[in-house]
């Protein structure tokens, strides 16, 4: 048994399975630095250090097997912070290796396939629920200021989304759990990583004048458009699930 | 801006706008040009939900609900005695601009009481859209409500500076409507229609021949009827659909079961409950036509006009339909894995691409994420089914009904202590 241990970036983990090939090793286990503790004594450890051109090779081989989206698909599975991540996406390379002419994640009938494609279908609910949950607030400075906490890192996969969307506005949303965010101010729109954690109280005190003003207007819009006689709670909570309610505005 | 009034009028029309179903803001795409705000993609957000758990995405008013018509059905109708209130166009734009910009929404769904004629309404709605796309550069969606009887050249203009165009035929049958809306009359609401289907396939040929054609209601059109204020039957209704979708190219048809909310002796009365279920089975039937490849004429026919309460139309369909089961997993065309029922669109595309690299058992089945309690009496597996057996059972119904649960169990409790 091979340990090969790296540093946890989407680079890396397509270096450490360069890697496998590379050295041929049967028996592995890929595991990220940080989440690394030694029990299997007897597992040798291998070092990964990130090569961006090895992880190119892998990449432009799978994409000939697989295609873009394909590789969309294994970076969902990668973003998922699933336990399991690593083992699933060299599975998943290993038989596009074997079977080049077919897209192999589309064999549903293979366990570990099939679990790439339920994880895949979780992030992308996460995803497209972060483009309709997240509500900006507009901030004294003009920015409008959004949270979110989802369950999955789907940040990289909104920021497409919210960077089409809002052009003429400066924006930020900004990752709870993860403590980071995309900041917009009209010209680039990047990643940051704040050194401490951002103060929520003092940031939400700077509202704009009429930031309140328009939470009113759309928590009653929430409300009047209510359908009292067709009361469904049930149907309510399975489309607008609790953990997203504390961001919420109408919900609050 | 004075935000006391503005919310007022906002929980005003908001109010009388809810009945309306369409919230979608599908099926149409525009995108942002430089700098500017807005950009829908064809598959559309649902930003929120109702606790009544309908689907929020379109910031949903009327512009104004004083209304000259008097509709029995409708709350807003000129003989109720209810506040009335009306947004400028200005107040209209500010909202969905703010509102936008915070994410609430994915944009305007805007339609309006008939206040002095149709021309003189339709000319306000246009006013706020054209506001929005050529003041504010706004690229968001919108859905205007036509009025009927609105001139060619209103629609017209409508078509270029709104995505979705819909009018609402009310209520399924011409009789029903004479009755309950005296004043209007079915061709008034035909007519644009007609002109702006039109429009779009002129759109879709001149596009062909010129790169740059200005946009004409590019989400297309749809609308709604209201189902159980008259003594219509389902067969009827499906029918109504199914003519819309054929001949006048509709997006969608909503059914919006009868809420009741004024006493009229034309009308169920106000104890009668919203027919949700026959709601809930219209739509599955609606989806049978538009995803499944069924024909209006299988679902229903003369000698069952109903659809029944107890089983969903698919699986209604497949019991009367036995002799066409059962059906190959390993060999059987999409078409008719799709007829299966506990088998949907997802399910059926899985299994055809699955079953390229193996042979599918009922395992495989249920991890793909079929509802295997159903599907399992109509499916031949290479290796045998057991279940098969009941296939022509006559008790099959009765199992199948056993076997699940439904939502709506409790409706229809009454019919089961017949038994």
């Amino acid at each position: 048994m091979t340990t090969l241990l790296y540093d946890g970036s989407f680079d890396g983990l397509f270096t450490a399975i360069f890697e496998v090939f590379e050295y041929r090793y049967k028996d592995v286990e890929i595991v990220s630095r940080e989440r690394f503790h030694q029990e299997n004594i007897f597992a040798e450890i291998h070092e990964v250090i990130t090569q961006n051109e090895k992880t190119e090779r892998v990449l432009n081989k799978l994409e000939k097997n697989i295609g873009k989206s394909g590789i969309h698909e294994l970076l969902k599975v990668y973003l998922s912070e699933d336990s399991e991540l690593e083992q699933l996406i060299l599975s998943a390379v290993k038989q596009s290796i074997q079977h080049p002419t077919e897209n192999i994640l589309q064999n549903y009938a293979d366990n570990d396939m099939l679990k790439i494609s339920k994880i895949c279908k979780s992030v992308s609910r996460e995803r497209h629920r972060m483009t309709a949950f997240v509500r900006f607030e507009k901030m004294q400075d003009d920015v409008f200021f959004a949270k979110i906490d989802p369950d999955f890192n789907v940040l990289p996969l909104i920021r497409k989304h919210f960077k089409n969307r809002y052009q003429d506005q400066k924006w930020m949303i900004y990752d709870l759990r993860r403590n980071y965010g995309i900041l917009y101010d009209l010209e680039n729109c990047d990643f940051f990583y704040p050194d401490e954690k951002l103060d929520l109280n003092k940031y939400q005190q700077k509202f704009h004048d009429e930031e309140t003003q328009y939470q009113t207007l759309w928590q009653r819009y929430f409300t009047k458009t209510n359908i009292v006689e067709r009361k469904n709670l049930k149907l309510h909570i399975q489309h607008v699930p609790r953990r997203y309610w504390k961001y919420l505005t109408e919900k609050n | 801006m004075n935000f006391d009034r503005l919310k007022e009028k906002l929980e005003i029309l908001a109010d009388a706008a809810k009945y309306d179903v369409s919230c979608s803001s599908s099926g149409g795409s525009r995108k942002n040009k430089k700098g500017a705000l807005g950009d829908s993609s064809a598959s559309g957000i649902c930003h929120t939900y109702t606790e009544d758990g309908r689907c929020v995405s379109l910031l949903k008013i009327l512009l104004t609900n004083h209304c000259i018509y008097d509709c029995a059905y409708c709350v807003s109708r000129s003989s109720n005695d209810i506040k009335r209130a009306g947004f400028t166009v200005d107040e209209v734009v500010d909202l969905t601009i703010n509102f936008y910009r915070r994410n609430y929404i994915e944009g305007l769904f805007l339609s309006s009481g008939i206040f002095k004629n149709a021309d003189t309404t339709m000319e306000r709605l246009v006013r706020v859209a054209k506001k929005l796309r050529l003041e504010e550069n706004f690229n968001g969606y919108i859905h205007l409500k036509s009025i009927p009887g609105a001139s060619d050249e209103l629609m017209q203009e409508a078509a270029l500076y709104a995505d979705r165009l819909s009018i609402n035929i009310e209520i399924p049958t011409e009789s029903g409507l004479k009755l309950l809306a005296p004043e209007k009359n079915r061709q008034d609401m035909l007519n644009p229609m007609k002109y702006i289907q039109n429009g779009i396939a002129q759109y879709k040929d001149e596009k062909k021949i010129f790169r740059k054609v200005p946009k004409f209601a590019p989400a297309g059109q749809s609308t709604q009827m209201i189902v159980g204020a008259t003594n219509e039957n389902d067969l009827q209704i499906i029918k109504v659909a199914d003519h819309f979708y054929k001949n006048f190219n509709l997006k969608r048809v909503y059914y919006s079961g009868y809420v009741p909310v004024l006493e009229d002796k034309r009308l169920p009365s106000l104890t009668t409950a919203v027919p949700m279920l026959r709601e809930n089975r219209l739509y599955q039937s609606d989806w049978l036509m538009r995803f499944y490849g069924f024909k209006a004429e299988e679902i229903l026919d003369p000698n069952m006009p109903f659809l029944d309460l107890e089983v969903d139309p698919k699986l209604s369909w497949a019991l009367r339909h036995l002799h066409q089961f059962p059906i190959n997993l390993q060999t059987a065309d999409y078409q008719m894995i799709l007829r299966i029922p506990g088998i949907g669109v997802k399910t059926a595309q899985k299994i055809v691409s699955a079953r390229r690299f193996q042979v599918l058992t009922i395992e495989h089945l249920k991890k793909l994420g079929a509802a295997v309690n159903r599907a399992k009496y109509f499916i031949d597996f290479t290796a045998g089914n057991i279940h098969l057996r009941h296939l022509t059972d006559i008790n099959l119904r009765k199992l199948l009904i056993g076997g699940s649960t439904s939502k709506f169990q409790n409706q229809f409790s009454q019919q089961l202590t017949l038994f």
